[in-house]
Parts: structure tokens; sequence; C-alpha cells
């Protein structure tokens, strides 16, 4: 369970650059929710998931996870509850590690670590076999450096090292934006496979509406850094691009003068 | 010139270049592996010889000395790492500060005296200038080419732990690491708690080698460092990988460095023009990268 009560951020405050990025936000997931994100550029999707990640702390608000309230925690000390795979592929990897190390590490989340073997004999072959069901011919490159991959292998190793350890919320941010259409289908196809079979509380931050349509049992929409929308169950399997440009519109009071406003 | 007495200079120059090939490995640690240009060592290259030198002049054991040295040298590091991290300084600067106080700190160490020596016949020394010509263990080759080969031993062990690995992914990807779980601030403050741990090491090395310490020993020792550095990459960049081999490049880079040196003093360079001309080859070689890169760019504009 997820729990966002009244989350308050601005940007550079008392300045002439200042930004209300974040208004009063609340939110509740339950355990298995799966939201897609979608907005305008500015509306606050990014900005919603880093106050969650700890990248900078919130003004006000809390942020609780499973009962445990982490509004004040360090970034690297929330990690154990939070996957997450970033919009940059460069990101989500260290490029001059190994493909194993890579994963090594992301298995070692939310543990000590100390003098242990940094990747042991047994998760080689662990690691080999979850390679492989990614169908990207990875697990012959296990001890290959990171930095040899392509955007979508990267992605695809991120996604993997980002729910090794189960994570209580999955956060996809963008993770598809910067690949070719094929390869982020590919993507796209496989972190859906990969929340429904652990069951994953996630939010995937998109621009393209079809998938945040197509995917997940629940549907937001920021605007402004509000939520101002927040469709789910039969409501949102019945959602059309049309129909969710009409509610933006409502919502939101603006008229959107083309669908490219909302997809850019 | 006489071939001669190039040829006769050159024991002194490997035994030199082993030593500041130890040193290296220590800027090696943080430059390469935690991307972070440390100039706490031209300060830390002075401590430790002056902490092993005075600890033995008032009759401490050899071995107390150089674990001492270490650990004044960690010492300097974890300050560098607290200045950087938990006070945001940036971390050149955070080394600049660290390096200023030492120079204060080693006077104090040495009795506010510049320099203070240590004679090879009245101590027992691990490695002497005087032994580099003896065939025998005596011999600081001999000893150097041992003190290398375990100090990379003992580093290929760790950085293949949990915590080494962690030290290697804060040093490639910081926001990564971060949302894996990796305390940054920590590894930094203990990889420059290792790197300058190893140049102490070094420094009580040198000092023991030239039978003396001078405040002014480190100065520019960075640039040594780098040039060692650079020198490996550029002559095993493409067959060294393994980590292992890759630290036993840059104690070689170190030795081809001291061997040059030789060689350039051999063909009448003044002695007082060496660290100018230091920091131009550095310079030159750092550019190298970033020129090939502009390069290639235009190429493919073109």
């Amino acid at each position: 369970m997820l729990d966002l009560i009244n989350i308050q951020k601005t940007f550079n405050p008392n300045t002439i650059n200042e930004k209300v990025a974040l208004n009063r936000v609340s939110l509740h997931l339950d355990d298995g929710d799966f939201v897609t994100m979608i907005g305008g550029n500015g509306a606050g999707k990014s900005t919603l998931l880093n106050a969650i990640a700890g990248v900078w702390q919130v003004d006000s608000g809390k942020i609780i996870i499973d009962g445990n309230d982490i509004t004040g925690l360090s970034e690297h000390k929330r990690a154990p509850w939070l996957g997450r795979v970033f919009q940059d592929p460069m990101m989500g990897t260290a490029a001059t590690m190994q493909i194993i190390e890579n994963l090594a590490l992301a298995k070692r989340r939310g543990q000590k670590r100390g003098l242990k073997p940094g990747v042991t004999k047994a998760e080689k072959d662990e690691y080999r076999d979850l390679l492989a069901t990614l169908g990207l011919g990875l697990e012959n490159r296990i001890t290959e450096k990171v930095g040899l991959l392509s955007g979508g292998q990267r992605q695809a190793l991120t996604l993997l090292m980002a729910t090794l350890n189960k994570p209580k919320l999955l956060m996809l941010d963008e993770h598809t934006a910067a690949l070719d259409p094929r390869t982020a289908e590919k993507v796209l196809t496989l972190s859906d496979q990969i929340v429904k079979e652990n069951h994953l509380m996630t939010m995937m931050v998109t621009h393209n509406m079809k998938d945040a349509i197509r995917f997940g049992n629940r549907l937001i929409m920021m605007n402004d850094g509000k939520i101002i929308l927040d469709i789910r169950g039969e409501e949102k399997k019945n959602l059309t691009v049309k129909a969710l440009m009409d509610e933006f519109a409502r919502a939101s009071g603006e008229e959107i003068t083309s669908d490219k406003a909302l997809l850019s | 010139m006489n071939i001669g007495s190039l040829i006769s200079a050159l024991p002194g120059a490997i035994a030199q270049g082993l030593i500041w090939g130890v040193m290296a490995i220590g800027v090696y640690l943080t430059y390469k592996v935690l991307d972070i240009a440390d100039l706490t060592v031209d300060g830390t290259m002075a401590t430790g010889g002056a902490v092993c030198v005075m600890m033995m002049l008032n009759g401490a054991n050899l071995w107390v000395a150089l674990l001492c040295a270490v650990l004044a040298g960690m010492i300097a590091g974890l300050v560098t790492g607290i200045f950087h991290t938990a006070m945001g300084i940036p971390a050149i600067l955070a080394g600049i500060l660290t390096q200023l106080s030492l120079y204060s700190i080693n006077l104090a160490i040495m009795g506010f005296k510049a320099n203070q020596g240590i004679n090879v016949r009245n101590y027992h020394l691990l490695v002497s200038s005087r032994n580099v010509k003896v065939i025998g263990p005596q011999n600081p080759i001999f000893v150097m080419i041992i003190v290398t080969a375990l100090l990379i031993g003992v580093l290929y062990w760790f950085f293949g732990r949990e915590i080494g690995a962690a030290l290697r992914a804060t040093g490639s990807n910081e926001h990564m690491s971060r949302a894996q779980g990796i305390n940054v601030n920590r590894c930094k403050i203990i990889g420059l708690m290792i790197s300058n741990g190893i140049v102490a090491l070094a420094s009580a090395l040198f000092a023991q080698y030239q039978g003396a310490v001078d405040v002014n020993m480190g100065r520019g020792g960075i640039v040594i460092g780098l040039a060692a550095v650079i020198i490996s990459t550029v002559l095993f960049g493409k067959i060294f990988h393994n980590f292992a081999m890759k630290l036993l490049g840059v104690s070689l880079g170190a030795v081809i460095y001291y061997i040059v040196i030789q060689i350039v003093l051999w063909l009448g360079l003044n002695t007082n023009l060496l660290k100018l001309l230091s920091a131009l080859v550095v310079a030159i070689f750092l550019a190298i990268p970033y020129w090939k890169g502009k390069l290639a760019k235009g190429a493919k504009n073109a």
C-alpha cells in the first residue's frame, strides 16, 4: 500500500523562477494497483515519482509505504522499497561494470554490503537463467560491460534489476520514451508481464495515451502539480483517447486544441 | 654524454618508479574508480613519510611506524571525504583544503623542521637507495615488487567484494547507485581513505628510500600519479582488461615515467624544469582523448 498525503513541493521558492511543482497531492494505491500517469510537460508526473524516490525532500506532506513513513529518509534508504526505471537508458545501469555485476548490485538492494563476494557462483547461474527469459541473448554475454548494450537492452536490464528484489512499488518514468517504437513495445510488454507475474504495485508515466489506456487498472492525469483525473476499473477499460481528451478539458477547465499538447 | 652513466642510474629510477607506482595506484583508485580528482595526495605524500620517520626516530618498530603512516593517510582521506560529502565542498577544492592544512600538520609532525633524516645504518629500513645495486633480498627493487604484488592482491580481492562493487558503482553511476540503495557518500569517503592510506604508505617507503622526509616531498605528486595512470592507459589500455592487470599497468606506468625522467636528465635537462615538463606531458595526454572525440564528431557531422 502507498499513501501520499498532501505532498507539497515548490522549486526555487521566493525567486522569479518559483514553481509550485506539486500542489497538495494525495493518492492512495492498493497492493497490485498498476497506475498509468499522463499529463502535459511540467504537470508534475516525474516530480511526483522523484518525491517518492527521495531525489529531494518534499516541503510538506507524508509518504507512507506499507505503513512505513519514508518521508524524511534519504534516497538510498528508501531504495529497499522501490524499483525504478528511468527515461534515460544510461541512468539505470553502471556502464563500466559487467551485466552480472549490475544484477548483483541490485540483488543487494536493502542489504548491508560487506566483505562477502560481489557476485557468488550460484548467482551467475541464477542471472543467466533470468536473462534468458528476456529473449535478448544477454544470457551469453553475462560478463560483458553494460556500456556495450543498446538502449533497449539496457532498459530491459534495468527493469530486471528494479524487480529482482520484489519492490513494494515499481516506478517507470517514461522508460520507453528514448527507444525506437519496436523496442519500446517489447520493453512495455515485458514490463506488463513482470508486473503481472509479481503482482507489483506500479506507477508508470507515459506520454502515449493509448499505452496509458491499454496498461494497468487505473489511470491518473496530472495538470499543474495536481491530480485532476483518477479513473479505474471498468470505466478505465472502456476509455478512448477521445474520451480522455474531453475529460481533460472538463477537469482542467482548458480546451485542448490538439492532442499534441497532451502528447508532447 | 656517457651511456654508462645512464645505465648505472637505471636501477635507482626503477626503484623510485616502483615506490611512486604504489602512490599512483592510490591515485588510480580515486581518479579512475571513484571518478574524483583528489588533490589531498600532494599532502599525504609527505604525511606518511613524516609519521614513519618521526616514529622510528623515537624508537618505534618499522612495521608499527608503517601502519601508523597508513592510518594517518586514511585520516587525511577521511577529512577530505567529510569536506566533500557532509559539507558539500567540490571534491577538488576539498582536496586542496586538506592538502593545505596538511602542510602545517606535516611540519608539526616533523617538529617544525622542513626535513628530518633517517640513516639506514642506524635504523632497520624496508627500502634504501644504498641497496639499489646490491644483489639480495634487501634490494629495494625486489622489496617493492613484493609490496606492489601484495597491494594489488589485496585491492583485487577488496574490489570484488560487495562493498568494493558498491565503490565501483558509485564511481560509474551515482544515480543508479542511490537507486540500488548504495550510500554513495559513504562509498566516496571509504574510497578516499583507502587511496590516501596507500599514498601515505608510498610516502613512508619513499622517505626510507631517500633516507629523509621533506615537507615538500609530495608537491606535484598528483601529477606524477596521473602521469603513471595515463601512461598505463595509453600503453596497456587495450591489452589489460582485468582489474589486477590495470593496477599492475599503473605501477609499470610509474616505472616508465621515472625511466623517461632519467633519460631526459641524462640528456641534460635542468632538474628545476622537471615539474614543468611533467605538467606539460600530463596536460597533453589528458587532451588527446578530448581531441580524438572532437575529430570523430567532426567526421560524423561532415
